[in-house]
């Protein structure tokens, strides 16, 4: 190929610098800055002289002449020490986002194991019910759990058939994590399954051949062969899990607050502070890309992340 | 084989698992009751309601309509991205394809929020405009991706072949790059509809009054009570997309058949 | 002879009626004033942009009298609305804030915020000579404290605050007329809350005996943690949920909307609705005009549609909010007149109503919002340690590893 078709990227470079390099910049910009009030000197005032100075200067109306206060921006780091309030929010995403994970992990490696033995024409099918729920609107999903969790809900009315509950099932951090689980199963099972359909049955042979039992067939060869399918799994739960605000709004009911949602709050919510949410913004990305090296370092090989 | 039946009857509780929402849904558009715990009686009003909600509807065709558009920019985008960086020395692939990642990498809560503050900075009013813009920056790199592959694996002789035959820049891209990596584009394209469809937490911050999606107009209704008309519309999708699903499967599969016959 | 005239006249008389009866119940045709010209923008191919609370205008809902008011107003007027809702002031602040300003042309926040919008120049004067039905509203809401000149703003509903609840989840002893009951142990996880800093924080200072309008840090920052301290108490914060959650018998306490509890009361006659006697909130929703809106005239259109007299009849029995519009008011029937909707005079006096803050206390509100949401304060060093822990354990694992490799290439 000609060396001039590097070209062809252009436009998309453009694209990318408009669209992902400017946004950043901007949530940092947001992140270390801060709006203060000023007088014509420059000097930044506080509330009190605020006060004091439209006391003396409002007319009638309380509006001031122009010319006395202006709005400046400075830097400043006290967003992000800020941020260092909402630690326990912050912990409280990662913990519960960990739990969904590791669930996630339990459910899928069976399942995925499983489906990766199956012949060609079962594994498409199995396949494509893994992947037929995410077609549903997950807002949808989310509130048919609604459903099924309430006082009154589904679950709960059948329970009461053998005189158990009503549980308190909805508004909880369990339910929160349920969601998690649910929502981002199929997440976890497919990269699971598309290493795993790579581990050749011989392998396995081999290792029964040479004496091995289930339990070391499945950590001596099955578990290190599939390590990057776990790594991508991890991530592509995890990341979402402990971003999202949407599942612990309606499972969580609000009392169950998750980082997502305090930075939700700052920007279109009850809160309104557009400094203090790029902050948190910036503090969950750096966290998660730490996160994500660590889960990358689980597996050796340079494999490219396998994106579904 | 006492094994096997074990992990049938595992897998069959993880797959029941992830369809009893969905059953509800379905099960509930067909309530004549608008309760969604108390069944009343069999009805398919929801069904014939449906096509006359105008909110539903509009949103439904905005939906579609963002997600085509979308999806064929980001596909002709990320094709010829994906050449270009292809061609570059290894230095500037891994720094832009680093690069390329972060909207996928990045929660999608920041990536929306970003994209906001950009709109908000460039006085752009939100509407349609911003809204594909955003679909479009985050499709781009699952295009990117899916091409990738299928670049790496053509033949770097064949470009030079045809070139030896007489084909200029232009021909050697049609008649040689473009079928070759045909498969990618193709995955490329239906990756970015399935997920600009289903996209809620980026539309949620870039739409604008005019051009509601669906997530949107149903992230709406959650606060008050999910009208069953929306059931009777997932129902719909279900079944519609079950089937082409289903299709493609058996293709693929008679496919498969016949290669391994061979 | 006589008697067939008289029958005649009677069947032309039923003949000329039939249709307006019929017209009225199909929802759409109600007689209009002409105290404008419906048709000025009929063809101009414009769209207006309405954004209200969720729940706040009258729908079909496919029952009897229904009426459509957005479809109505299409149908008189040749103009598009797109219509969406908002939950709470402080959101529709932020959307305003976060590039909103120039996406809407009629937007119905309440009396504090529509102060602090006029402060913030977010506000564009109206037209009163295109809204003429805005006469009809009630003096004794014309001009008032959040709106001095009333140059900004024309009333849509008003309305109190107080406690909504299922009497068969709460015992007849406990006193519902007092805040307290929404810190009362016995109800735990039985009690939702509004989701919103301004209501809530409100009734804690109320509980307390402080002003909703209090600009005393600490009397402020006792009440939030008043609020930390019932979160274990709390089910859900909420705005529009309470409507499924309240009538599906979810929770049994919840502060809310008088007007709403009405809505609710005819779902679930179960539900039952009490004003504390500390003192409630008196609150006025308006409909404003944003500064940045492109189609002011048409928007004004719209506000005196809202002020017809059937329109607001129609939606005040729909919504069941307090009307502002006096002659709508002389139409509803009694049994809405003597609603809760409407209050004693009793309750009036003890009433408050929200004023803007200064921005510094407003600024203190929101932080302290996302503090009881999110309870528990660390020391601000929690962040830049925690991540220096993650960093070292990121190079830990790499270093590692790296050795780990080196010793399995020997």
């Amino acid at each position: 190929m000609n060396k001039q078709v590097k070209w062809a990227a252009t436009p998309y470079l453009a694209w990318m610098a408009i669209f992902i390099i400017v946004p950043l910049a901007l949530i940092a910009v947001f992140a270390f800055t801060t709006t203060v009030t000023v007088d014509a000197d420059g000097t930044i005032l506080s509330d009190e002289d605020i006060l004091a100075i439209e006391e003396e200067f409002a007319d009638e109306d309380g509006n001031l002449p122009e010319g006395i206060l202006f709005e400046k921006t400075i830097f400043t780091w006290a967003n992000i020490l800020e941020v260092s309030n909402y630690m326990s929010t912050l912990l409280n995403s990662i913990w519960l986002a960990l739990i969904a994970t590791v669930i996630c992990l339990i459910l899928a490696y069976p399942v995925a194991y499983y489906i990766s033995r199956l012949d060609f024409s079962r594994q498409k099918m199995m396949l494509m019910l893994v992947m037929l729920p995410m077609w549903m609107n997950f807002l949808l999903r989310t509130y048919a759990w609604m459903t099924l969790l309430e006082k009154n809900g589904l679950i709960n009315q059948f329970l009461g058939l053998f005189g158990i509950g009503p549980l308190q099932m909805i508004n909880t951090p369990g339910a929160v994590v349920l969601g998690m689980v649910y929502n981002y199963l199929p997440f976890m099972i497919m990269p699971l399954y598309s290493v795993m359909t790579k581990i050749d049955d011989r392998t396995i042979e081999a290792a029964q051949d040479l004496g091995a039992g289930a339990i070391r067939v499945v950590t001596k060869v099955v578990l290190p062969l599939s390590m990057p399918g776990i790594a991508s799994g991890i991530t592509m739960v995890f990341v979402p899990a402990v971003s999202t605000f949407i599942i612990s709004r309606m499972l969580g009911g609000g009392t169950n607050m998750l980082i997502g949602d305090l930075i939700d709050l700052q920007f279109l919510g009850n809160a309104y502070n557009p400094n203090l949410g790029a902050a948190m913004s910036i503090v969950l990305m750096v966290f998660i890309l730490l996160c994500m090296s660590i889960t990358n370092s689980l597996d050796d090989e340079d494999t490219e992340g396998v994106l579904m | 084989m006492k094994k096997m039946t074990f992990s049938k009857i595992y897998t069959s509780i993880i797959f029941l698992f992830l369809y009893i929402p969905i059953g509800v849904l379905i099960v509930n558009s067909f309530n004549a009751s608008k309760s969604r715990t108390v069944w009343t009686g069999f009805t398919l009003d929801w069904y014939s309601k449906l096509f006359h909600n105008e909110t539903i509807m509009t949103s439904l065709l905005n939906t579609l309509v963002v997600a085509l558009i979308a999806s064929v920019v980001a596909t002709i985008l990320g094709t010829a991205a994906a050449i270009g960086i292809y061609n570059m020395n290894s230095v500037a692939r891994k720094f832009i394809m680093n690069i390329t990642l972060i909207p996928n990498v990045n929660p999608e809560i920041v990536t929306g929020v970003s994209l906001m503050l950009l709109f908000v900075f460039l006085k752009m009013e939100f509407g349609f405009t911003t809204l594909i813009l955003s679909h479009i920056t985050f499709c781009v790199p699952y295009v990117i991706l899916n091409v990738m592959p299928k670049l790496r694996q053509m033949n770097r002789n064949l470009c030079e072949a045809a070139m030896d035959l007489g084909c200029n820049q232009l021909q050697v891209f049609r008649k040689v790059i473009v079928p070759e990596i045909m498969p990618g584009i193709l995955s490329g394209f239906l990756m970015s509809l399935t997920y600009s469809i289903d996209d809620f937490v980026i539309s949620y911050f870039t739409y604008g009054a005019s051009s509601q999606t669906l997530s949107i107009t149903i992230f709406s209704m959650t606060r008050r009570k999910v009208s069953p008309e929306v059931n009777a519309l997932s129902a719909i999708i279900f079944v519609v997309v079950l089937a082409i699903l289903l299709i493609m499967n058996i293709v693929d599969i008679k496919k498969h058949e016949k290669e391994a016959r061979r | 002879m006589k008697r067939f005239i008289a029958f005649l006249l009677l069947t032309l008389l039923i003949c000329s009626a039939a249709p307006a009866v019929f017209a009225a119940e199909s929802g759409y045709d109600i007689d209009y004033s002409d105290s404008v010209d419906w048709n000025k923008f009929r063809g101009e191919d414009i769209t207006l942009n309405v954004y209200n609370w969720g729940e706040y205008i009258s729908v079909d809902d496919g029952e009897d009298g229904a009426f459509d008011t957005i479809a109505a107003f299409e149908k008189l007027t040749g103009i598009d609305v797109v219509y969406s809702t908002f939950s709470t002031n402080e959101e529709l602040y932020a959307k305003l804030k976060m590039g909103g300003g120039s996406q809407y042309d009629i937007i119905i926040p309440s009396d504090y915020m529509v102060s602090r919008m006029i402060n913030e120049g977010m506000l564009t004067k109206l037209n009163f000579d295109n809204i003429p039905n805005s006469g009809m509203i009630m003096d004794t809401l014309k001009n008032a404290d959040y709106d001095p000149t009333g140059e900004y703003s024309v009333p849509y509903f008003w309305g109190i605050v107080g406690i909504i609840y299922n009497t068969t989840l709460v015992d007849a002893e406990d006193d519902v007329h007092s805040w307290d009951i929404l810190w009362n142990e016995k109800y735990a996880n039985n009690i939702l809350m509004f989701q919103n800093s301004r209501d809530t924080v409100g009734i804690a200072l109320k509980r307390l005996g402080y002003s909703f309008n209090t600009t005393n840090e600490e009397e402020i920052r006792h009440a939030a943690q008043t609020l930390v301290d019932q979160k274990p108490l709390v089910q859900a914060y909420v705005m529009d949920e309470i409507f499924d959650k309240m009538i599906g018998g979810e929770a049994a306490l919840a502060p809310y909307y008088a007007g709403d509890a009405i809505v609710m009361m005819q779902d679930n006659p179960d539900l039952a609705f009490a004003v504390p006697t500390e003192g409630t909130n008196l609150f006025v929703d308006a409909m404003c005009i944003p500064a940045d809106s492109k189609n002011k005239e048409a928007a004004e259109l719209f506000i005196n549609f809202m002020c017809e007299t059937l329109v607001a009849l129609k939606n005040a029995e729909y919504v069941g909010y307090a009307t502002p519009h006096a002659e709508a008011f002389t139409y509803l029937d009694e049994e809405m007149q003597t609603s809760v909707t409407y209050p004693s005079d009793e309750i009036m006096e003890a009433a408050e109503a929200f004023i803007a803050l200064p921005s510094s206390t407003t600024s203190l509100l929101d932080g302290l919002w996302t503090d009881i949401l999110s309870t528990g304060a660390a020391s601000p060093w929690m962040t830049p340690v925690f991540m220096g822990i993650c960093i070292a354990l990121t190079i830990g694992i790499n270093a590692f590893k790296r050795q780990k490799k080196k010793r399995n290439s020997f």
